[in-house]
C-alpha cells in the first residue's frame, strides 16, 4: 500500500491509498481523478497517461524500459521528470510518491 | 433534455456516461448492459486477461463506486427489448421502461461463429468476445492441450500466442491467402508469420476448414479444405464480428453495415444515437465502422458533446494496438486505399515498422516494438504531413528530420 497525492493541472491534490501491484495509473481511475485519461487501459501503447514526477522521487522509481522512453518523447511536453503512469507498479517503496498531471494528455 | 439513456456498457457506453458529467450534465443519465460485470476492458480477454496475468478488478474501465458518485444509474444484467420511438421509451425485458429524450446505443458486436452444418454447434468452441467466453475457455489452456485456431486476424493471433506461451499445441487456420489480409500489409502478415512460427505455431494460410469434427458432441478436430485432418481439443472461433443492430433494426432506424450515423453521431431518428463498433459513419467520402477502442471512446465522447449542444463534428483520429508474446504492434491512421508500401528497419533487433501510402499521402503507419515511428507517424498523419516515402524507408536518417 501506498499513499500518493496526485496534483491535477490546476492545483486540486488528490491524496489516495493504492494497493501494492497496482500501477499508479489504476490508483488514479479507481479513484475517479481526472486527468490520466489511460485510453489503452494500461497497455503502454497510447502515452495518455502521463504525469511529472515529483524531483524528490525520479531516482526513487524504478527504471524506464526503452518502450517507455520512446512513447513519452512524443507525450504533451515532456519534462525529465516525466513518466507514463500505466508503467510505475505501486509498492511500499511508492509510499509518499507525489506525481502532478501535465496540462493535458495527446 | 432531461433523460439521457444509454444501452450497451461496454467501453463506448461507459465513456459516454462519464463524458456527460464530465461536461456538467445534470439530468438523469442511466447505461443499461446484458453482461453481469460493471463496464470493463475488452482488448485484455485476449491477451493479459487469457493469459492469467490480470484480475476482473483490474478490467474494470471504472471503479464500482463511480457510478454511485456521478449519480449514474448502472443497470448490469438487464435486456433491452426493444425501443418505442413514439413514446420514446425504452422497455426492457423484465416490463419495466425507461423514458428518454436522447437515446445512445452502443451495443457493440457479436462474434461471426461457424454454422451448425460443420460443426459450429459442437462443443468446445469459444469466441473471444467477453469475460464468459473467455471464463469459460480458461479450463482449456492446459499445458500440451491441442488448440485449434481458426482465423488468423489480431483475435486469433493474440490468442495464438497466449496459448503458445502457455505450452498448448496451437494450430491456426486461415482461409485467406495470408494471415491479416483483410487489415494490413504483406510485409506486415510476414513478420508476424515468422513471429508465430518462431513460437512454434502450426501457422496454415490459405487453408480453408472443411468442418470440425465432432465426438459425444464435443470438438475433436476438424477436416481441412484439402482433405486432410487434425485433431484437437478445443477450437477458438477468431472470424470476426457483426455489429450489433439488432434493436435498432427492430426499431426501424436506418442501417448500412451497422447503425447508420451522420457525422455527430446521430441515427435517422433525431432522439438516438450511435457509437463505437455498432455505428458506421461518414469518412471520406465513405462510409466506415471502426472496431477498436481509438473509436468507442472518441465517438461516444463526440455524441455526448452533441447531446448536450456541440456542433463539432467527429473526424476519428485512428490507433490501434496488439500484443503477442514481446511484441508491441501500435498501428496508426487507416491503411484503407494504399497503392504503396515501405518498409523501415527498426532502432533495435526485431523491431520494424510498415509505412502505407497512396501515392505520395502517408495513410498509416505499423509499428512492431518501435513506438518512436509509431508516434511520430501518427503526428504526421493527424497533421496531414507526408515525408517522402525514400526518407522513411532509409533507416539512417533520424524521422524526426525528414520533414
Amino acid at each position: 500500500m501506498a499513499k500518493i497525492t496526485y496534483i491535477e493541472h490546476n492545483g486540486t491534490e488528490h491524496v489516495v491509498d493504492v494497493p501494492n501491484g497496482m500501477t499508479v495509473m489504476e490508483g488514479a481511475r479507481d479513484n475517479g481523478i481526472p486527468g490520466i485519461d489511460a485510453d489503452c487501459g494500461g497497455a503502454c501503447a497510447c502515452s495518455t497517461c502521463h504525469v511529472y514526477v515529483d524531483p524528490a522521487w525520479t531516482d526513487r522509481l524504478p527504471a524506464k524500459d526503452d518502450m517507455e522512453i520512446d512513447m513519452l518523447d512524443f507525450a504533451w511536453n515532456p519534462g525529465e521528470t516525466s513518466r507514463l503512469t500505466c508503467q510505475l507498479r505501486v509498492t511500499d517503496a511508492l509510499d509518499g510518491l507525489v506525481v502532478r498531471m501535465p496540462e493535458k494528455q495527446i | 433534455m432531461q433523460n439521457i439513456v444509454v444501452v450497451g456498457a461496454g467501453q463506448a457506453g461507459a465513456s459516454l456516461v462519464a463524458r456527460l458529467r464530465a461536461k456538467g450534465f445534470t439530468g438523469s443519465v442511466t447505461l443499461v448492459g446484458e453482461e453481469a460485470e460493471a463496464p470493463y476492458q475488452r482488448p485484455p480477454l485476449s491477451k493479459g486477461y487469457l493469459l492469467g496475468e490480470m484480475p476482473l478488478e483490474r478490467l474494470l474501465l471504472r471503479a464500482a463506486s463511480f457510478y454511485e458518485e456521478q449519480k449514474i444509474t448502472l443497470k448490469t444484467g438487464t435486456r433491452v427489448s426493444s425501443i418505442d420511438r413514439e413514446g420514446k421509451r425504452v422497455l426492457l425485458a423484465d416490463g419495466t421502461a425507461l423514458p428518454y429524450d436522447a437515446l445512445a446505443l452502443t451495443t457493440g458486436s457479436r462474434p461471426r461463429m461457424l454454422a451448425p452444418v460443420i460443426g459450429g454447434d459442437l462443443e468446445g468452441l469459444y469466441p473471444v468476445r467477453g469475460l464468459t467466453d473467455v471464463d469459460a475457455m480458461a479450463k482449456e489452456f492446459r499445458e500440451g492441450a491441442r488448440a485449434l485456431i481458426v482465423g488468423g486476424g489480431y483475435i486469433g493471433l493474440e490468442a495464438a500466442a497466449v496459448a503458445s506461451k502457455l505450452g498448448l499445441k496451437v494450430t491456426l487456420l486461415e482461409a485467406a491467402p495470408r494471415i491479416l489480409q483483410r487489415v494490413a500489409a504483406p510485409e506486415t502478415s510476414d513478420w508476424f508469420r515468422a513471429l508465430h512460427r518462431a513460437h512454434g505455431v502450426d501457422l496454415r494460410e490459405g487453408m480453408g476448414l472443411a468442418k470440425l469434427l465432432g465426438r459425444d458432441g464435443r470438438v475433436c478436430g476438424a477436416e481441412l479444405a484439402d482433405g486432410s485432418t487434425i485433431e484437437a481439443d478445443f477450437a477458438i472461433i477468431g472470424i470476426g464480428i457483426h455489429p450489433d443492430v439488432t434493436l435498432a433494426d427492430a426499431a426501424g432506424i436506418a442501417l448500412d453495415n451497422g447503425i447508420a450515423v451522420d457525422m455527430h453521431g446521430r441515427t435517422s431518428d433525431p432522439a438516438i444515437y450511435a457509437a463505437g463498433d455498432c455505428a458506421s459513419f461518414p469518412y471520406r467520402g465513405h462510409r466506415i465502422r471502426l472496431e477498436s477502442v481509438q473509436n468507442a471512446i472518441d465517438q461516444a465522447e463526440a455524441v455526448a458533446d452533441t447531446m448536450l449542444g456541440a456542433e463539432e463534428p467527429y473526424v476519428p483520429k485512428p490507433w490501434f494496438w496488439s500484443d503477442q508474446y514481446d511484441v508491441k504492434l501500435q498501428i496508426a491512421g487507416l491503411n484503407t486505399g494504399y497503392d504503396r508500401v515501405v518498409v523501415r528497419p527498426g532502432s533495435r533487433e526485431g523491431t520494424q515498422s510498415v509505412w502505407y501510402y497512396h501515392g505520395e499521402t502517408l495513410l498509416a503507419v505499423d509499428a512492431m516494438n518501435e513506438p518512436r515511428a509509431y508516434m511520430q507517424g501518427k503526428r504526421w498523419i493527424e497533421a496531414g504531413i507526408s515525408p517522402a516515402p525514400e526518407g522513411v524507408a532509409d533507416a539512417t536518417k533520424e524521422l524526426k528530420s525528414l520533414v
